[in-house]
């Protein structure tokens, strides 16, 4: 099957990040600064993408304000026409920062809040942030970025959705993504404690659908819904190697950022080759595009062409295998770990953190 | 509010549009989106710059096309400001 034109890079930077939120999607093992891509190797990496094709570029991590060399990555991402967002937590976006990258051509900034309440924000997050990442929300407004945020919604904060949404248009957001926690990292390693209720659930779908139609035209509202409670898996990015791919902070080429969970396949490194032969030619790109690969149910199931059999990695990290049906999926025959899943979901929220496996840094 | 001809489309804030050289077509770009665009497409966003009305759009694109547009620009204008993508005033 050939390859469409990729539209979408997320590029992370780094693993480095003050934050530890536990549902973070970077795998639980993790390289540290010696093992990041130099800026020329980015740059290069942003070329080749813009050549193949790429019109969208998230600046992601880790927290990508750990580089400081992200304003001159900013930069060439600018003159290369890329729409490029910066994927932050907020901390170390001070005064300075944002002026810089917004006069490096930076047009969006996304920030992410843990929740409303801002002891339960910092307790997500592992360190007291609320208070930096309302000053750097206030100077992106005052800068003119397009200016987005993003909740991670679990079920610690689920039932303030309302709040939530509140909290983001009084910031001054031209956009707020609303995101149920998916399942992977160590988002799958805390997924006792992260897990919402059907309750909760319920609930939040009616508060989310008033203030999608409430805020129209003022603050647009992006709900992604919990898959777990879902009947059908979700399209993961139009499929596999179908318009999107990441690109580790040690040059690997992913086809989505949760792929290195599919122990069964070797990503290849822009170190070593070319976007555009990873993207056309490699094995784990060509893995799973298009249906050959498919096993059933999904394979004679008219529901191919729109949900594409789901998330790969979901499939692998549940049943085993990458090639079956994602378990989220109803028709799947081991639906019965989803439903499992949920009903244990009572455990006392606890969290394993998220830290970077220590190791000495020569950054 | 469904766009009328008297409306002032204008392009969200956050969009913008560009000359994508590699497909060698137009682009919608918006943060995590993109839509590829026509030439007719382009040529009516191009002309959306929160001064003219969709009958001022329609008047420009007349001369050009030789018939009336002002049904087919208001219907394409419309389902982009159901994505959110234009604004009207």
């Amino acid at each position: 099957m050939t390859a469409n034109r990729p539209t979408t890079l997320l590029a992370e930077l780094t693993y480095r990040c003050p934050l530890h939120c536990p549902y973070c999607s970077n795998p639980l093992a993790m390289a540290g600064a010696s093992e990041e891509l130099t800026t020329e190797d980015w740059q290069r990496v942003f070329t080749q993408a813009r050549e193949l094709g790429v019109l969208q570029l998230g600046l992601s991590g880790g927290e990508p304000l750990a580089r400081k060399d992200l304003e001159a990555l900013a930069r060439h991402a600018h003159a290369l026409g890329l729409y490029t967002t910066l994927v932050t937590s907020g901390v170390g976006l001070t005064e300075s920062r944002a002026e810089s990258l917004r006069e490096a051509g930076l047009e969006h900034v996304q920030i992410s809040i843990q929740d409303s309440d801002p002891e339960t924000a910092d307790r997500i997050a592992g360190m007291q942030a609320v208070h930096l990442k309302e000053a750097a929300a206030a100077v992106v407004r005052r800068l003119g970025f397009a200016f987005s945020i993003n909740a991670v919604l679990h079920r610690a904060n689920l039932h303030r959705i309302g709040e939530i949404i509140e909290l983001a248009a009084s910031l001054g957001a031209d956009r707020l993504e609303l995101a149920n926690t998916q399942y992977y990292g160590w988002a799958l390693e805390n997924r006792n404690a992260l897990m919402p209720t059907a309750a909760q659930v319920t609930a939040a779908q009616d508060v989310a659908d008033e203030a999608i139609r409430r805020y129209r035209g003022r603050m647009q509202i992006i709900y992604v819904l919990p898959d777990y409670y879902e009947t059908y898996p979700k399209p993961c990015y139009g499929g596999w190697g179908s318009v999107y791919l990441v690109v580790a902070p040690d040059g690997r080429v992913l086809p989505c950022h949760g792929a290195t969970h599919i122990t069964s396949l070797q990503f290849d490194s822009v170190r070593d080759r070319s976007m555009a032969w990873i993207w056309e030619e490699s094995p784990a790109f060509r893995a799973f595009r298009g249906d050959e690969w498919m096993s059933e149910p999904c394979r004679s199931c008219p529901r191919k062409t729109i949900d594409f059999g789901g998330c790969r990695c979901q499939a692998f990290a549940l049943t085993g295998s990458a090639t079956n049906t994602d378990p989220v999926c109803t028709l799947s025959p081991h639906r019965a770990v989803i439903d499992k899943a949920i009903d244990e979901a009572t455990a006392p929220i606890d969290y394993r953190y998220r830290y970077l496996k220590l190791e000495t840094e020569r950054a | 509010m469904p766009l009328t001809p008297s409306s002032v489309p204008t392009l969200w804030r956050l969009a913008r549009l560009d000359f994508d050289q590699v497909r060698q077509q137009h682009v919608l770009l918006y943060p995590e989106g993109a839509v590829l665009l026509n030439d007719t497409g382009a040529a009516i966003l191009q002309l959306c710059d929160g001064q003219r009305s969709i009958s001022a759009i329609a008047t420009i694109l007349e001369e050009r096309y030789k018939c009336d547009v002002t049904a087919d620009v208001t219907e394409y204008l419309s389902q982009l400001a159901d994505r959110e993508l234009i604004r009207d005033g």
